[in-house]
This record gives C-alpha cells, sequence and structure tokens, in this order.
C-alpha cells in the first residue's frame, strides 16, 4: 500500500524547550498506526504539527502528497481530528454541532443532512440527537467528539487519546469504532498512553518518548526487541524501599534489569519461573515484604521499559 | 464569506441560550430602565425631562415684531421651567458667557431680521439673507440640542407663512387679480395681518414639544435619555462577553478545532467579531423594540435610530477587541470588561446627563462610545433627522475602524492556537 502520511525530521521548539526532536515516520493507507507514549512525550505536539495546526520548527510533512507547511488547506481537506479534548459547544445539540462542523468543512444542503443522521447513526447517538451536548455523559460527548471528525469521510483520521477520562464501556464502543471505520478502509493515526489500546488496535506502532521516536514496527517486531525475556513484577507495600528491593534483586542470577516504578519493581529475566525463589529470599534478607507478584510475557509495556526504563504510566 | 457567516450565527445562537447572560444583556438594562421611569415619576403621569432651567442668552438686536416673538417664545409660561432665559445688548458678550460654560447657548437675532422676512414700506429686504445665530455650548449637548429644536420649530413656522404667503401673492398675480406692482404692499399687508392673527403666537407653544420636518410631534421622555444609557451600558458587556468567547472558545478546544478545518484564521477571527457585532446589535435592537412597545417610547426617526445602533455597535464592538486583545484568560475579559462597562456608562452619560459633568469629563467621555451615540439618541429623540446624526456616526465609525486596526495588530502577536 503507498504511503499516506511521510514525516520528515519535524521538530517543534517552544523557545528553549524542545517538544518534538526530529521524527519521521510513514503511515501506509488503510493502517492503523499507533503512536504510543506516556503523557508528555510529544504526542499532541505530534498530531497538531501533521493537522497543521502547529507549524513545525523545521522538517516536513506530506499527507496525501500534500506539505504540511505549504499546502495546509490541502492537507485540511484529507484529514480529520478527534482532539484529545471535548472540543464541542455544550449549548447547542449534538446534531445542531454536526451541522455547524460540517458546515465548517463544506458539507451543506442534502448531503450535510444525510451525512449527519448517518454519523448519528454510527456513533449511536440519532434519539439524543436533539439534546444539549452539555447534558450527555462524558463517553457521549466522546462519541460525539468523534463524529465531528468523521462527518467529511476523511482518507486519514487522526485520533489524540480518545479514550481519556471515561468509562470500560464507552472505551470499548470507542475502540470497535475504529475498527470499523478502518475496516471501511479509513487509515487512523491514534495516539495513546494505553499499551492494550495500541496492541488491541494498531498494525504498526511508533513508540515515542522525550519528544523522540525510540521504537517503530509491528508489534512483533518490536516485542523482538526485548528479546525472550519475561517480566516479572514485585508488588510491595508503602512502607517499604523498592530501591533497596530492585538493588538486591539484581544480584541474583539470571535477572537481566530491575527498575522501580511507584510500589513496584519489574525485573527482566529469561524465565521469571527460575528466578522467583531467589527474589523472595532476597526481600527476605532485607525485611521487605513483597505483596504479589505477576509474570508477563514481552509486550509494548515491556519494550518501552526495556527501552527507557521506565513504565509507560510514569 | 459564508464560513464568516455561520461562525458569527453560531455565536449569536449560543448567546441566546445562555441564561445568565441574557439576564445581563436585556433583562438588566430593561429592568433598569423601568427603574429608572418609577424612580423619575415617568410611569405617574409626571412626564418631566429632568431636565430644567437651561441657561440661555438672547441677543434681540432686531427690535422688530420677529425678533421679539422670538424672545417671548424662550420667556412663554410654557417653558417657563425648562429654560431660563437672559436678554443681552452684547454679542461679544452672548459669546463670552457661552464660551465662559455659563449657558448652555446663545441666540442673536440680528439687526433687519423681521425686515428679511416680512418686507415693509417697499423696502425689499427681504432678498438679503439675514440669518439668527445659534451659538452653542458643545460641553452642553443635550441641553443645547433642545434649545436647537425649539429654535428650529420657530424657523420651521416662520418658512411656513413665508412660503404661503408668496405662494398666495404669486397666484393672485398669475390669476389676474394682482398686479406685480401691487404685490410688495400686498406682501407688507398679509405679513401684518398674519401677526395679527396671532399665527406666530402658535409657533411660541413649542414647549418642550419641538416639530420634525415632518411636523410630527416629538416629545422629550426623560426615559429617551435612560433607556439607551442603559442599552449602551449593557452593550459594553455584550461586547465584552463576546471577546471572551475567543479566548473561552481556545481554552475549550473548539478554537483550535476550527483553525484544523479548512477555514482559514482570517474566516475564524472574522466570524467570531462578526458574532460579537451580530449579538451587540440584536440587543439595542430588541431593547429599543421592547422599550418602545411597552414604555411607547419615541427613539425617533427609525433609519437613524438603525444606522446609529449599527455604529454604536461597530464602536463598542472595537473596544471588545481591544479588551480580549490585551487579556490572558476569559477571566481576565470578564473583569476588565465589567469594570470598562461601569467606567464607560460613567464617563458617556449612561447615569448623568453629559452636561452635569465637568468640562474634563465631558472631553474623557468622547473616547466611549456611550457618549457618541447618547449624543446621537438624544438628537433623534429631539426631533432631529439623520442629517443630524453625522458628527456621532462619524466618531462611532473612526472610533471602530481605529480600534480594529489596533486589535489587529495585537492579535497578529498574540497565539491564538497554543494555551
Amino acid at each position: 500500500m503507498p504511503n499516506i502520511l511521510e514525516a520528515q525530521n519535524l521538530v517543534k521548539n517552544y523557545d528553549s524547550f524542545t517538544a518534538v526532536k526530529g521524527i519521521s515516520f510513514d503511515i501506509k493507507e488503510g493502517e492503523i498506526f499507533s503512536l504510543l507514549g506516556p503523557n508528555g512525550a510529544g504526542k499532541t505536539t505530534t498530531i497538531s504539527m501533521l493537522s497543521t495546526l502547529y507549524t513545525p520548527t523545521s522538517g516536513d510533512a506530506t499527507i496525501g502528497g500534500h506539505s504540511i507547511t505549504k499546502e495546509p488547506m490541502a492537507v485540511k481537506g484529507v484529514i480529520g481530528v478527534v482532539p484529545q479534548e471535548i472540543a464541542l459547544y455544550e449549548d447547542l445539540t449534538a446534531k445542531e454541532n454536526l451541522v455547524f462542523w460540517g458546515q465548517m468543512y463544506g458539507l451543506s444542503g442534502k448531503s450535510l443532512n444525510s451525512r449527519v443522521d448517518e454519523v448519528l447513526e454510527q456513533i449511536g447517538l440519532t434519539d439524543k440527537a436533539k439534546n444539549r451536548v452539555k447534558t450527555y455523559s462524558g463517553g457521549m460527548k466522546r462519541r460525539v467528539n468523534i463524529g465531528v471528525g468523521l462527518l467529511h469521510k476523511p482518507r486519514l483520521l487522526f485520533m489524540d487519546e480518545p479514550t481519556v477520562g471515561i468509562d470500560p464501556q464507552s472505551r470499548r464502543a470507542i475502540l470497535d469504532t475504529v475498527k470499523d471505520l478502518n475496516k471501511q478502509g479509513m487509515t487512523v493515526l491514534y495516539t495513546t498512553h494505553y499499551m492494550e489500546e495500541a496492541a488491541e488496535l494498531s498494525n504498526r506502532v511508533g513508540i515515542i518518548d522525550h519528544g523522540e521516536l525510540i521504537a517503530l514496527g509491528t508489534q512483533d517486531e518490536l516485542t523482538k526487541q526485548v528479546g525472550e525475556t519475561e517480566t516479572l513484577i514485585l508488588h510491595i507495600g508503602e512502607n517499604e524501599d523498592p530501591d533497596a528491593l530492585a538493588k538486591a534483586v539484581s544480584a541474583v542470577e539470571g535477572v537481566q534489569k530491575a527498575d522501580v516504578t511507584d510500589n513496584e519493581v519489574s525485573v527482566i529475566t529469561a524465565d521469571a519461573k527460575d528466578i522467583l525463589a531467589a527474589v523472595v529470599t532476597k526481600a527476605n534478607e532485607r525485611g521487605i515484604k513483597i505483596r504479589s507478584m505477576d509474570i508477563r510475557e514481552p509486550n509494548l509495556e515491556a519494550v518501552f521499559l526495556h527501552l527507557t526504563g521506565r513504565a509507560l504510566r510514569d | 464569506m459564508t464560513k464568516l457567516l455561520l461562525i458569527g450565527i453560531k455565536d449569536l445562537k449560543l448567546m441566546f441560550r445562555d441564561r445568565a447572560a441574557l439576564i445581563l444583556i436585556l433583562l438588566a438594562p430593561f429592568l433598569l430602565t423601568l427603574g429608572m421611569g418609577l424612580v423619575t415619576g415617568r410611569f405617574s403621569g409626571n412626564s418631566g425631562s429632568g431636565i430644567s432651567d437651561i441657561p440661555i442668552v438672547i441677543v434681540n438686536l432686531d427690535n422688530d415684531s420677529l425678533g421679539d416673538a422670538l424672545v417671548n417664545v424662550f420667556n412663554s409660561d410654557d417653558l417657563a421651567e425648562l429654560v431660563e432665559p437672559t436678554l443681552s445688548e452684547d454679542s461679544e458678550a452672548a459669546r463670552r458667557l457661552v464660551d465662559e460654560d455659563e449657558v448652555a447657548a446663545a441666540i442673536i437675532i440680528p439687526k433687519g431680521f423681521t425686515q428679511s422676512v416680512i418686507p415693509q414700506n417697499g423696502n425689499n429686504a427681504a432678498n438679503e439673507e439675514v440669518k439668527i445665530e445659534f451659538y452653542s455650548n458643545p460641553s452642553r449637548p443635550t441641553s443645547a440640542g433642545i434649545i436647537k429644536a425649539i429654535l428650529d420649530g420657530f424657523m420651521a413656522r416662520l418658512d411656513e407663512m413665508q412660503l404661503s404667503g408668496m405662494t398666495s401673492i404669486s397666484q393672485l398675480i398669475v390669476s389676474g387679480r394682482l398686479s406685480p406692482q401691487d404685490a410688495n404692499q400686498a406682501g407688507e399687508e398679509m405679513g401684518a395681518r398674519l401677526q395679527q392673527a396671532g399665527n406666530l403666537s402658535e409657533a411660541t407653544a413649542i414647549k418642550l414639544n419641538t416639530s420634525t420636518s415632518e411636523g410630527e410631534a416629538v416629545e422629550f421622555d426623560l426615559l429617551s435619555y435612560f433607556a439607551p444609557g442603559m442599552a449602551l451600558m449593557f452593550l459594553m458587556y455584550t461586547v465584552s462577553y463576546g471577546g471572551r468567547s475567543i479566548l473561552a472558545e481556545k481554552a475549550e478546544g473548539t478554537l483550535p478545532r476550527l483553525l484544523i478545518s479548512p477555514t482559514n484564521s482570517l474566516q475564524v477571527l472574522g466570524g467570531k467579531v462578526f458574532g460579537i457585532f451580530l449579538t451587540g446589535a440584536a440587543q439595542m435592537l430588541i431593547l429599543i423594540g421592547a422599550s418602545s412597545l411597552l414604555f411607547r417610547l419615541q427613539w425617533g426617526d427609525p433609519l437613524g435610530v438603525l444606522l446609529l445602533v449599527l455604529a454604536a455597535v461597530f464602536g463598542a464592538t472595537g473596544w471588545g477587541l481591544l479588551i480580549t486583545a490585551l487579556a490572558r484568560t476569559p477571566a481576565q475579559i470578564g473583569s476588565v470588561g465589567a469594570a470598562v462597562m461601569l467606567i464607560f456608562a460613567m464617563l458617556g452619560g449612561s447615569f448623568v446627563s453629559l452636561d452635569n459633568l465637568p468640562a474634563y469629563v465631558q472631553t474623557i467621555g468622547k473616547i466611549t462610545p456611550n457618549a457618541w451615540a447618547m449624543d446621537g439618541f438624544t438628537t433623534l429623540a429631539l426631533g432631529g433627522t439623520l442629517s443630524a446624526l453625522s458628527t456621532p456616526l462619524l466618531a462611532l465609525l473612526t472610533m471602530g475602524i481605529l480600534l480594529f486596526l489596533v486589535s489587529a495588530l495585537l492579535f497578529g502577536k498574540k497565539n491564538l492556537v497554543q494555551k
């Protein structure tokens, strides 16, 4: 499939702070591409540059063959954007919002009305279309927020953390909507700090941290970077010293790496079962009480941990 | 252009769905006007203007029948409470009294005025134009406006009489009943008879009622002062509220979303400005319509009122934009906007007639749209027509254009995208 998006060395500086440090990646037509990274990693700034809202300090990108710096209006016609915050007029009804935003994308007359009805059906709000948005639940608002981005049937949809702050049921509905849109042929750039969402949705994932793209590939390609390892997560009490435990555990034979996150110690090893007894012994020697343990197969979380030494939620 | 209109109409719709805003932009000015009416007895039959004992000086150099008639107009019982005339024989001294802000106006009736209107004793002086001089005090526009309206009423009656006399004589000549040689004599006699018949004394019954050019009676009503005063005060709230919506949309993410759509930044900002203008105009027209219907308030020439409303809203929108361009947060606009609303209301004569304020306050007040618009609304309420509005209209439009340009420069330096 041809590339619908090609980003080359995108940089964004705010005074002395560099939010995005030369990111380059491609998105193929028809795929779901996720940018996975913790809060403040530069995901929203990247999407803001790609959607022509921010001008890159340097670098460029083409979307649908149009440069974001030289042909922003042409780019706007190719993309749809679902921003992280709910950008709607709360005193207007869902239908009035969709009609207004449809008009902003150049829709009018019968095509506007039929498209608004289709989108209302798609987001499951036909029955409540005439209620003001301010009367909706957070999940319903999120769905309208997504609906606005779909009105003009964009070839490439940017979704910036669309599941932040909503209930599991609404989150499930949004993930299913993303998959449905992709099945219908829409290319999606999805940003998230939830490893599970990136894992479930994406054909390819770019891992971003501190404004840099530190890994890029399919899930298989990325997890292979970690090697055939497992992650043993040690949960300890609030009054315990995780750094002391990590230091002690690092000395156990077979432990490749031990990192601290809050009251957890993540231990990377080839086979977690082989080190369990030794780890417990070391903890007892230090007087640290382990409350519970998890063994995790290699996943994107482990990749991030492997690459940065920190958990995604840090 | 379509998107600009759509954004403006959307903002108008949002404003009229905000109950708190509606209370402030419509209900509050309406209730305050009602309160003013009750306090001043407007609704209990006492329809006094609240403006009284306007000091003027009259210099009657004519010392003939019409000059005396005009002096009598201002000394009549009907105007006794409204006007406090003094007589002088020195034109320069009279002008000086105006310059020194001792009186609201000087009326100088030149020598030969009566002769110029009604030629007598074969004298053809009627061909020479002899004009009454009205020397007004710019720092007392309302009082001077009232005196001017009375004078205009007198002059209009004189014109009518002169015209009808000339027409009658012409018809007599054409019909052969009067020879051209006798026309002058006939004119003199007609003029004398008109004076004796008391037609001029009817002209003196002007009271506070003056005549518009259409001859329609117009009463200067106290509410004609307070209603626009309150409407203009809360117009300043509306424009700052509109400006606030620009920063609120930025904070709520709808402004960036608009900028991501295929809509350029000029269309977006233009649409927001249009929305402020539209809302302000709707507010003013609703208040004017409501006060006309419920208080039976006469605002004056409808076209003049409409143009003045549009110009006032334009000028006020300029201020709203400037406040927005200088503020960093919606809350700042809210507090600064409220302060500006009150200060402009005081400086612009929304509470107290500018005539009663010191000269320097009146000068400072000229920076407010309130002052110019109040000037215009008072002129209209006194029966003035569109031509009398040129100064306030020009001032308001100039104010709006200047403020738009300054705001545009400031907006150019302001980041409306990033938080």
